[in-house]
């Protein structure tokens, strides 16, 4: 009674929480799926607009038969001068399921889009950002950043019910959603040649076509790394009672 | 509280679905590729539709300068005339060997006047050269210069009917491709017999290969045949549904 006393807030999550929170879930998973498959097809990074095989690459990653193939016919100079970039004919079969990885992986993004607009277009309006997500300026102490990190770091974690979040999940859930996730839309976005015809603006901040790609990539990454914590510190926290919260409980 | 977010789930769900409506319902109105029943390229189509409504369809693709131009891969088939490798095709051996004098690029379907072009007739027409991004679906990017005729010119000049909606294009190391009148009467698709101040190379296509820049690079084949203007989308996969999506503006 006392504890409902002093949170008249919701106790769990709301339904469109849950709504975004598990159709994102699904448009995520399926992303990296089909993303592992598309930088299996091309295993080099690079940086600027152009980047091939004939290019030097910033990452190479040995993930399948295409990484390091060789199977090129002698290169010619495309013009009579020394240092002339070249060109090669393709003579190896390469890895490549694009056709239905290429597919898959913008569907998903389309899952993700709508469920990630409904989210936040509620999440503003409603004031679930302002007030559950944004860190109160009282809890922004070191004492509490200390504190949180050590606890972080123990065996167990407090369960916090519902929307009520600790300061490093906010900071991160932040992050997420403003930082990664636009990033990773707008790098995506830069890598169609039809969007990027007419929003030439993405090719400038993002340094490029390939540019745009190797922090595709990298964004990806985090957002994999964030996705291991977040089910880890869910183990922590009584992994059942925290997929209830998250789905019939109300 | 509660209440408040009620309202703005509803307001959302039927600006979101409303939204999605419009983008469905535009693409009944004309004829549209099959999706087969097939949950990807039922996402292909959204996509397709998505880009054509929300993107100026006329703005051009970044040019880029001399400095630019990029080492560039051949990929696909690399040479129709040789008989070891795929893609070989014997009437294109016999052209080759006589250095293209007698190939010729016929134009049919809904046209005034149907007719071949040789490649002497496609350079009386008055040129576009333009230094572009080629974006492979694989994940490279390269920049090339093209120099070549605009297929808008060409088909104005053999008479293309109001009704036409599609216009197929047939090569000889039989990989053929459809483009909307959108994408065929873009400023910067052209009909291209130069790359980079020379003749087309045979890896890249020669005599002539169509460069489309809105589009993933596979999109614009090489060793073109002949183009073929329609009504009605036709469907050059043998089997049915290739794997592959029909448009890759992303």
């Amino acid at each position: 009674m006392s504890e409902k006393l002093a949170n008249p807030v919701k106790t769990y999550h709301s339904v469109w929480v849950k709504i975004s929170h598990w159709v994102g879930t699904l448009g995520f998973l399926l992303l990296v799926f089909s993303g592992v498959e598309i930088i299996m097809v091309h295993p080099r990074l690079y940086w600027g607009n152009a980047g091939n095989d004939l290019m030097p690459a910033l990452f190479e990653f040995p993930i399948s038969r295409n990484y390091h193939h060789g199977g090129w016919a002698p290169a010619q100079a495309i013009f009579d001068q020394p240092n002339s970039p070249i060109s090669a004919g393709r003579t190896y079969e390469i890895f490549n399921q694009n056709g239905w990885g290429r597919s898959l992986h913008f569907l998903a993004a389309w899952i993700m889009v709508f469920s990630g607009v409904y989210y936040l277009v509620i999440a503003i309006f409603s004031g679930h950002i302002k007030n559950n997500l944004i860190p109160r300026l009282k809890e922004l102490t070191l004492e509490n950043f200390v504190k949180e990190i050590k606890e972080h770091l123990k065996s167990s974690i407090a369960y916090l019910k519902g929307p009520q979040y600790g300061l490093l999940q906010k900071i991160s859930y932040l992050m997420v959603i403003f930082i990664l996730l636009p990033t990773i839309v707008l790098t995506g976005l830069t890598m169609s040649p039809a969007i990027t015809a007419s929003y030439p603006f993405l090719l400038t901040i993002f340094f490029g076509a390939q540019s745009a790609r190797t922090i595709h990539f990298f964004a990806a990454v985090l957002l994999v790394l964030f996705l291991l914590i977040h089910i880890w510190m869910i183990v922590k926290s009584g992994f059942k009672k925290q997929l209830l919260a998250m789905s019939v409980k109300k | 509280m509660e209440k408040k977010n009620i309202i703005t789930r509803r307001t959302a769900l039927i600006t979101g679905v409303s939204a999605m409506g419009s983008i469905l319902l535009g693409g009944c109105s004309k004829p549209t590729p099959p999706t087969y029943g097939h949950l990807l390229r039922m996402g292909d189509i959204f996509t397709y539709e998505a880009q054509r409504s929300l993107l100026n369809v006329r703005a051009l693709s970044k040019e880029y300068n001399r400095a630019d131009i990029s080492s560039f891969p051949a990929t696909g088939s690399i040479n129709p005339s040789n008989p070891s490798l795929p893609g070989f095709s014997k009437d294109y051996e016999l052209l080759h060997r006589n250095n293209f004098a007698q190939w010729k690029l016929s134009i049919e379907g809904l046209v005034a006047r149907p007719a071949s072009y040789s490649l002497d007739d496609l350079q009386k027409f008055k040129s576009r050269t333009q230094i572009t991004r080629h974006t492979c679906e694989e994940g490279w990017s390269a920049i090339g210069e093209w120099t070549g005729v605009p297929l808008g010119v060409i088909l104005h000049h053999a008479g293309i009917m109001p009704k036409a909606r599609f216009v197929t294009f047939y090569s000889y190391d039989d990989y053929n491709q459809s483009f909307d009148m959108i994408d065929a009467f873009h400023p910067q698709t052209i009909l291209a017999y130069g790359m980079n101040g020379k003749n087309l190379p045979i890896q890249h296509g020669a005599p002539i290969r169509v460069r489309m820049e809105t589009q993933i690079g596979g999109q614009s084949i090489k060793y073109l045949k002949r183009i073929v203007v329609t009504e009605n989308f036709v469907d050059t996969n043998k089997n049915g549904d290739s794997g592959w999506a029909w448009y890759m503006g992303i």
